[in-house]
């Protein structure tokens, strides 16, 4: 215990400073990145940036190999019919599939993104989550997405979740580490803001909403003010932390507005998918539609693209 | 064939109750017949359960919330939108209350004036906040403030005889305030109350707002005045056993109790204080400092 | 806190293709007479003046210029209509022809929106989400009260005035002409409304509207002209009441003129209100809230929030996260849907302000601009913003009516509030802190009519707007806002 308390003062972040968040505020500024209206080449740029920011995404307990299997297929293969195309970011899945995408990726730029830390709830000892964590990377994950003790921060005991970010950090090694604050548990955007800058200064490298399985997943309101938390973060230390809004993101419009907000609140920097993501799984095919129709003309259906 | 053979056959309309922004027939499946003078079937109508009202309890709840938070320039619209939708049918309600034994111009002039007490509510869902809360100046370093906020659910037994008019003076004010109601149409007109729940689903008032059940008074009072989800109870006709039944039902759980009866609808229902009768009183103390 | 040290980058990359909003659906006439009882009539001496889109220069219609004997005749038809139907209607049926007028607007909005974008240079944005909204809102508010007044003045018996002569700015043209129509019709009075000369295309829609609406002819009058034809109105013997919107100085003028007349007037005058930022904001929104406050409809706004009074402790970083989000505002185009800041409302405004920019360098501030293009036709200004400012700056003390803005510091409030009400206006004020008792505190120090706590430039139809001092008398919106509009006797 005494090691732990010393670890915390070393870099635990002076909380006091971190600025209040209006909500009211947030959605009139919100509101207003929707306002954006996004027409063609720059229409057409976008959507094929946000394919290749795209975590492609499969985590339900009814995974299998199989399954995976397509998932890193459809990664591969966005719309072969449609030429010059980017594949996308990276595929997300459990650890125990981690294996299998590993050798459906073999050969392809595409990175292998883990959940772990007893992904969703974090409800585990520090212990099995550094397992979990290990057992992810040593199977082939580049990147891991864990999840922060929810309960243990609206306990109000920030040092445990710091320690803990800290930990599973090192037990990453190589592989980045993207903390989940699951912002649909935390309740306030003042809680939202907190828990970022709290991640940010015990070694995430991206920050991220949500798991995808508690309602509501990402919102533009709580990536804003993640996106904040950032540009904060980055003013005074110089040190760029990626984002990754997950869960709820669909379609071509909403992810399309995303990026007007991520360009307008922390500029061209961060437009690649080594500084954002999308956890998503069927925003893939919206976008092609999207682009699809942008270069016919035609509104098209879901019909003519692969589910997987 | 003769020409009188070659006649086309009118589609007769069914009635049925409006619960949660849908038109079910009564679960109970039973029914009253409304006959004209001549003893002319004119429609069978629901004769609605006590379970109906439990259900459209349920759908008024559901609805409550979201409607009190709806703005109210929000509301004044969807009231207005209604004397809209009012008006584009006022020949069908002018013949609904001519069926039911009113003359012509007693008819048209009741749906005149239904549709510019709707209106006139539409006008008020941004202003009787003004005219009723207040500042007040309290002898310490605060700022203290009271506004009326819906009181919840309303239940109405409204008006037998004027069964538009006094429906609609009923209702609009209740809504205009943010409350969600469920309102027992006139036992001897009912027709008009069915056909103005089609208005009001045609407004876009939202589902569960406003619910309209046709059927018996003397079966269903009781459950109007005692259910516990209920905030608030109007009764509008009836003696004093029914005054009497009503208000000790109410007691169980505290209900408004709004007594209109004797009320000229005509005349005497255009005011806000019919709005501020189905309202709390809310103060909020607030300090002044650095 | 400490200083931001590095920098965020806003300039290339991802770039918005121009989106602009289609002008086919509009009409626009090549010119257009006076609206005198209810139809559109040539001007007596045949004079019309241009008006221009002020985002290229070119000229969108000829309108015409009003002469004393076209406001006469424009008075005449208003009292006639007030002595013969307005003023003696049932009041729910007038509030049901303002009704009307509102419904239209709506269904119109879209064309209003691109027509005041196209005669004034706001962005199609504002005039579409915030100016024809709240325009027809207005009339649905003031609708609604004609028939209640009662409840409006308890106690006493509230009748209208007679004919209302109301004379109208260049920056919100419709939404003032709303702001001005409506509770003059609701308590029963007709109405000479003269747009400003720069911006008179949605007023005379408007009258279109009215006609569509079957009001009784000569209720509402529109006579376009310049400031002569303004004062032949104020100075017009069959008025009851003026109603101004516009500079203090004009303003002068006509209370001035009025002296001694038994008419009512209102006046709606300049501002210089002061932003105030504490420490303990949230300062992101803040952040927004300044950018709201000074560059909405390119600073052209009486109660602007054009002089930033910021804690000492943050102000570092606020001015760094205001710069960074200046960068962002796209200047440009009003139609394209995504500008933020559009055309300077004429060459006359671009002058003064850019006038005002050489004061305060001269004086000695420091000016930063943000690094937009801007197109080469039309008339523009960057965002701007002075820093290093003191009180006795011009900058600080006189209003400029564009895209500026002044800041300052301040360690405490007592100095905040002292610097915020150091000025002969009184208009509007804003206060940022996530403290509420320090709003209320703060709110009842400064001596200004409408202030913004953690948000800036709100309006809404129920809430009433005017100035204390030289920011004007009376009040607009609202229940006060009726008060312009009825004289009150024993019931």
């Amino acid at each position: 215990m005494a090691l732990k308390a010393v670890r915390t003062s070393a870099r635990f972040p002076d909380l006091s400073r971190v600025p209040a968040v209006d909500e009211v505020g947030v959605n009139e500024r919100v509101a207003r990145f929707q306002s954006r209206s996004i027409k063609k080449a720059s229409k057409v740029e976008a959507l094929k940036l946000v394919l290749s920011m795209i975590d492609l995404t499969t985590l339900e307990g009814q995974d299998t190999p199989g399954k995976v299997h397509q998932l890193c297929q459809k990664a591969i293969h966005l719309h072969d019919a449609m030429p010059g195309l980017p594949h996308v970011a990276a595929v997300c899945v459990y650890p125990t599939m981690v294996s299998v995408a590993k050798e459906a990726l073999a050969g392809h730029d595409i990175n292998i993104a883990s959940v772990a830390t007893a992904f969703p709830s974090g409800m585990s000892s520090l212990s099995v989550k550094l397992d979990d964590t290990r057992m992810a990377v040593a199977a082939g994950a580049t990147e891991i997405d864990m999840v922060i003790s929810r309960g243990a921060f609206l306990a109000g005991d920030l040092s445990y979740v710091f320690d803990e970010i800290m930990a599973v950090k090192e037990a990453c090694g190589d592989a980045h580490l993207k903390v989940i604050l699951e912002t649909g548990e935390l309740g306030t955007l003042d809680r939202v803001r907190k828990a970022s800058v709290l991640a940010m200064h015990a070694g995430a490298d991206f920050i991220k909403t949500s798991t995808g399985k508690i309602e509501p997943a990402a919102t533009m309101q709580v990536t804003l003010v993640m996106l904040q938390a950032i540009s904060d973060f980055y003013r005074h230390t110089g040190k760029m932390i990626g984002m990754k809004p997950a869960g709820g993101i669909s379609t071509a419009k909403l992810a399309v507005h995303y990026l007007v907000m991520l360009r307008e609140t922390l500029g061209n920097a961060w437009m690649t998918p080594e500084w954002f993501r999308f956890g998503a799984s069927s925003l893939a095919n919206d976008v092609l539609m999207q682009l699809m129709k942008q270069s016919t003309g035609v509104y098209q259906s879901a019909d003519y693209f692969s589910k997987d | 064939m003769s020409a009188k053979k070659n006649r086309r056959i009118a589609v007769a309309k069914t009635y049925k109750i409006y619960i949660g922004g849908k038109f079910p027939r009564t679960e109970s499946g039973r029914y009253f017949t409304l006959e004209d003078k001549q003893g002319n079937v004119i429609a069978n109508l629901c004769r609605s359960s006590r379970k109906d009202f439990r259900n459209a309890v349920v759908a008024a709840r559901k609805a409550q919330p979201g409607w009190a938070k709806a703005s109210a320039y929000l509301r004044g619209q969807i009231l207005y939108r209604t004397a809209e939708m009012l008006e584009g049918r006022r020949e069908q309600f002018v013949a609904e209350l001519v069926l039911q034994a009113s003359t012509q111009r007693a008819a048209e002039q009741e749906v005149d004036l239904s549709i510019d007490r709707l209106i006139y509510f539409a006008g008020w869902t941004d202003k009787y906040q003004q005219v009723f809360s207040a500042v007040n100046p309290v002898n310490s370093s605060h700022f203290n403030f009271s506004v009326l906020e819906p009181t919840g659910v309303v239940s109405m037994l409204v008006p037998d005889s004027s069964s538009l008019l006094g429906l609609i003076s009923n209702v609009a004010p209740a809504i205009a305030g943010g409350n969600t109601c469920i309102a027992l149409a006139s036992e001897s007109k009912p027709l008009c109350a069915v056909s103005f729940a089609e208005v009001l689903h045609a407004a876009d008032v939202p589902g569960g707002v406003v619910n309209i059940l046709t059927g018996f008074r003397s079966e269903l009072t009781e459950f109007f005045a005692s259910h516990m989800d209920v905030n608030a109870v109007i009764y509008c006709d009836g003696g004093k056993a029914v005054a009497k039944t009503v208000q000790e039902l109410a007691a169980n759980n505290i209900k408004r109790v709004i007594a209109r009866s004797r009320m000229d609808w005509s005349g005497d229902a255009e005011n806000p204080y019919l709005i501020r009768d189905t309202q709390e009183v809310k103060t909020t103390w607030h300090p002044i400092g650095n | 806190m400490a200083t931001p040290e590095y920098k965020l980058a806003f300039d290339g990359g991802w770039e918005y293709d121009p989106a602009p909003e289609s002008t086919d659906h509009i009409s626009v006439r090549k010119r257009y007479g006076l609206f005198i009882n209810g139809e559109f009539v040539a001007p007596e001496k045949g004079r019309y003046f241009d008006t221009i889109n002020p985002a290229n220069e070119e000229k969108l219609s000829r309108v015409a210029d009003a002469s004393e004997a076209d406001v006469d005749k424009a008075v005449r038809a208003a009292r006639e209509a007030y002595r013969t139907t307005w003023g003696r209607m049932k009041p729910a049926e007038r509030g049901k022809y303002i009704y009307r007028i509102a419904r239209i607007m709506q269904e119109r909005s879209r064309e209003f929106s691109v027509i005041e974008s196209l005669d004034g240079g706001k962005p199609i944005r504002e005039s579409r989400d915030v100016d024809i909204p709240l325009a027809a809102a207005h009339f649905f508010y003031y609708a609604g009260w004609a028939d209640k007044l009662e409840y409006a003045f308890p106690g006493r018996s509230a009748k209208p005035l007679g004919v209302a002569g109301q004379i109208i700015p260049w920056n919100f043209p419709l939404l003032m002409a709303a702001w001005k129509i409506a509770p003059a019709l609701a308590c029963g009075n007709t109405v000479v409304l003269k747009p400003a000369e720069t911006t008179p295309l949605t007023a005379l829609k408007l009258a279109e509207v009215i006609a569509e609406a079957g009001l009784p002819p000569g209720v509402v009058n529109i006579v376009t002209g310049a400031g002569k034809t303004g004062a032949a109105l104020v100075q017009h013997p069959g008025i009851d009441k003026i109603a101004f919107t516009g500079s203090t100085n004009v303003g002068r003028i006509i209370q001035k003129a009025l002296a001694g007349t038994n008419k009512k007037y209102t006046l709606e005058l300049g501002g210089k209100a002061a932003n105030i930022i504490f420490a303990d904001a949230a300062i992101d929104q803040a952040v927004e809230g300044i950018v709201n406050a000074i560059f909405f409809n390119q600073g052209h706004v009486c109660c602007a929030g054009s002089r930033l009074l910021v804690q000492e402790s943050v102000a570092d970083e606020v001015i760094a996260k205001l710069k960074d989000r200046m960068e962002t505002l796209i200047v440009g185009d009003p139609l394209d849907k995504n500008t933020d800041i559009g055309a300077i409302n004429s060459m006359m405004q671009l002058e003064k302000i850019q006038s005002y920019l050489k004061i305060g360098k001269a004086e000695g501030a420091e000016m930063h601009q943000s690094s937009c293009r801007l197109p080469k036709r039309g008339y523009w200004c960057r965002p701007t913003i002075f820093t290093g400012v003191s009180q006795s700056n011009r900058v600080v003390q006189e209003e400029i009516f564009g895209p500026v803005l002044a800041i300052q510091t301040f360690r405490h409030h007592d100095e905040a509030v002292m610097k915020a009400n150091n000025t002969p206006y009184g208009l509007s004020g804003g206060i940022w802190t996530d403290k509420g008792a320090k709003i209320f505190k703060i709110t009842q120090s400064l001596r200004a009519g409408v202030i913004w706590a953690n948000t800036f430039n709100k309006f809404d139809p129920t809430s009433p707007f005017g100035g204390y001092k030289e920011s004007g008398v009376g009040r607009e919106g609202g229940l006060h806002g009726l008060d312009a509009y009825v004289k009150l006797g024993a019931q």
